[in-house]
């Protein structure tokens, strides 16, 4: 019954999760609840890519730039805040601010934003040209970051604390996991819902079969583009926390090879699953964490485990734990 | 004026440097219709072998001789162990494992040369200066480099317009179906097209060690810059990667060269520095975005 062990596989996740912090307390090692703050934090990541990827079949290889963005915002208004500059002064005046409740949401809309516009011109194209299209631009939001003197540059930018949020201290590594882990866990429910709904429906149509939608009269660009958005809202909240994770942004939260981490993140968790791809950070993170402990060379060990995964493991870890047919999709 | 004559070379002998690697990837794109990531990281073994080679030896043209048949090599090698099995799949599955094939190389670089870059000189016969107009002392190796570049152009166009092999290529692109049903043995053939790709990146790379450091991840940003060259020129044609690459060499060196200083015309100059600084950065990608409004299958989309 493959329904039933889907249902388990995700409780049994779940409640793992949300163990974390006192399993980790009561071990000793408190520095297992940072490790798995970024875990969540990348799985918010990922999952926003699953939307765009599995349900939209939209090779996206700039999704950092989103990620990147969020985590920016943060940054910059951070850095106004304490600077006591304004962010702006000219068409509207904005001031810097650590308060969570402005600076995530706002985190969220210039990812959405920046999405709307990358998206709105590389879902013009189809294949291999999006696939190139969409690194361009990341790169190019990159390269401007990496320009920007101001803002630290190359360097990056640290911030002074987390942000601060009504009722909660967020600076306490275990009220900040439990934040991220409840965020996590309210996006997967709405991508859950979104894609069971008549919108999903006409994504995953879409994917299978663009000439028939067309025909039916449905303006797939359009719903493409939306799902483009909705994904970078995603990866934008999950910059947002990882700013605040790290108290640190950098370019480097935006190179290309980030995008192609999260994508990794996807695949090895399950692509077109949601739920997948939290496994899928896990597994990356965690990998790299072990394998990190044993030679400074890991990655040539993960690059290999990766084309391997590519060529004989298709249906992610997800599928694997699952088991059953390819019903998970 | 001078200072613009002598950016007009440094942006053409970039954009030398991105054919270079731009058309070898053009074919596998358009022949192929495989995505390949790994690329650059031909580019970087041709560089890594050729300034080791040089640096035993004393000899850049021992070098240039050994680089470029290395970095064929490695590209075969990669193309009968994973490229192969590649072909028939989605993209997704070809970005990731050449994302895969792209870690290991550069952790590979680092295992076997270490993590500091190394340096190379310019050979002693190319140190010199030309003044090609009076009072712009212009680089030799810079010249020359330029040279090479045109020339693999042209050999690359007499390859594929004139020969049997060029004939194949063509048609293996056009159908793989009726290729192999008329007797080209398609798989060779690949192997082939993927060498010959992963060579003229190796000798991108061994040019341009002398000028650059040779590093580990060197070949991650021009790979990036070389998908815009082939996103302008159109996936498949190598006319399009030769006035792609161009272009965006040409715009990416001006840019960054006169974008600061003519904005300072109009804005106090600490603000026209950064300001033009980030703009100049981005220029090839805002040259991308227009030509894909305008042609969203690039300047010289390619049959089929």
């Amino acid at each position: 019954m493959p329904r039933t062990r889907r249902t388990l596989v995700i409780a049994a996740s779940a409640a793992a999760l949300a163990l974390v912090p006192p399993l980790a307390t009561a071990l000793g090692e408190p520095f297992l609840i940072s490790l798995f703050s970024r875990v969540v934090i990348y799985a918010l990541a990922a999952v926003s890519l699953d939307l765009i990827l599995g349900y939209g079949g939209l090779v996206s290889l700039g999704h950092a730039a989103f990620f990147g963005a969020g985590a920016y915002t943060v940054g910059i208004l951070a850095f106004h805040a304490e600077d006591g500059s304004p962010v702006l002064d000219w068409p509207l005046s904005i001031s810097g601010s650590t308060d969570a409740l402005v600076t995530w949401p706002l985190a969220v809309l210039v990812a959405v934003v920046l999405g709307a516009v990358i998206g709105a011109l590389s879902l013009r194209t189809r294949g291999m040209h999006f696939i190139m299209i969409t690194l361009a631009f990341a790169q190019m939001l990159f390269y401007l970051f990496v320009s920007l003197e101001h803002y630290g540059g190359d360097d990056g930018l640290s911030l002074w604390s987390r942000s601060a949020a009504p009722g909660l201290d967020l600076s306490n590594a275990t009220s900040f996991y439990y934040v991220c882990l409840a965020l996590l866990a309210g996006y997967l429910v709405l991508c859950w819902r979104i894609t069971r709904s008549r919108f999903g429906m006409v994504m995953q149509g879409a994917r299978q079969n663009e000439r028939r939608l067309r025909a039916l009269g449905y303006p797939v660009f359009r719903y493409r583009w939306v799902c483009f958005m909705l994904g970078a809202a995603g990866a934008g909240l999950a910059g947002a926390l990882i700013a605040n994770q790290t108290e640190f942004v950098s370019p480097a939260l935006l190179h290309w090879t980030r995008s192609g981490e999260i994508m990794v993140m996807v695949i090895l968790g399950g692509l077109g699953t949601l739920f997948g791809p939290v496994l899928g950070a896990a597994a990356l993170l965690l990998m790299e964490e072990g394998l990190a402990a044993y030679t400074e060379h890991w990655m040539v060990i993960l690059g290999p485990v990766l084309v391997a995964a590519v060529l004989f493991a298709r249906r992610g870890l997800f599928g694997v734990l699952c088991g059953g047919d390819d019903d998970a999709r | 004026m001078l200072l613009f004559f002598e950016q007009v070379l440094n942006g053409l002998q970039l954009g030398v440097t991105l054919f270079l690697m731009a058309a070898g990837l053009t074919l596998v794109f358009g022949i192929m219709n495989l995505i390949n990531l790994a690329h650059g990281s031909m580019y970087m073994m041709g560089a890594y072998v050729g300034a080791s080679v040089t640096a035993a030896s004393g000899s850049f043209v021992l070098g240039l001789l050994a680089a470029v048949p290395a970095a064929g090599a490695v590209g075969m090698v990669v193309e009968i162990v994973v490229m192969r099995r590649l072909y028939s799949r989605e993209h997704l599955d070809q970005v990731l494992a050449t994302f895969g094939l792209l870690l290991f190389f550069n952790e590979l670089v680092v295992i076997l040369w270490g993590r500091q870059p190394l340096f190379m000189n310019v050979p002693p016969l190319l140190s010199a200066t030309v003044e090609i107009v009076p009072g712009a002392p212009y680089p030799a190796y810079r010249l020359a480099m330029m040279g090479v570049g045109l020339a693999v152009a042209a050999a690359l166009w007499l390859l594929i317009a004139r020969t049997r092999l060029g004939m194949q290529i063509r048609a293996g692109a056009s159908n793989r179906e009726m290729a192999g049903a008329l007797g080209i043995d398609i798989r060779r053939l690949y192997t082939l097209v993927f060498a010959l790709g992963a060579a003229l990146a190796g000798l991108a790379g061994i040019m341009v060690a002398p000028i650059l450091a040779v590093e580990s991840g060197m070949g991650e940003s021009i790979l990036v810059v070389t998908f815009v060259v082939i996103v302008i020129g159109g996936i498949g044609s190598v006319r399009g990667a030769l006035v792609g690459a161009l272009m965006v060499g040409l715009v990416d060196t001006l840019g960054r060269a006169f974008l600061p200083l003519s904005l300072r015309a109009v804005m106090a100059p600490a603000q026209a520095d950064s300001a033009g600084a980030a703009l100049a950065s981005m220029a090839i990608y805002l040259l991308m975005a227009a030509i894909l409004v305008w042609r969203p299958r690039g300047l010289f989309p390619a049959a089929g």
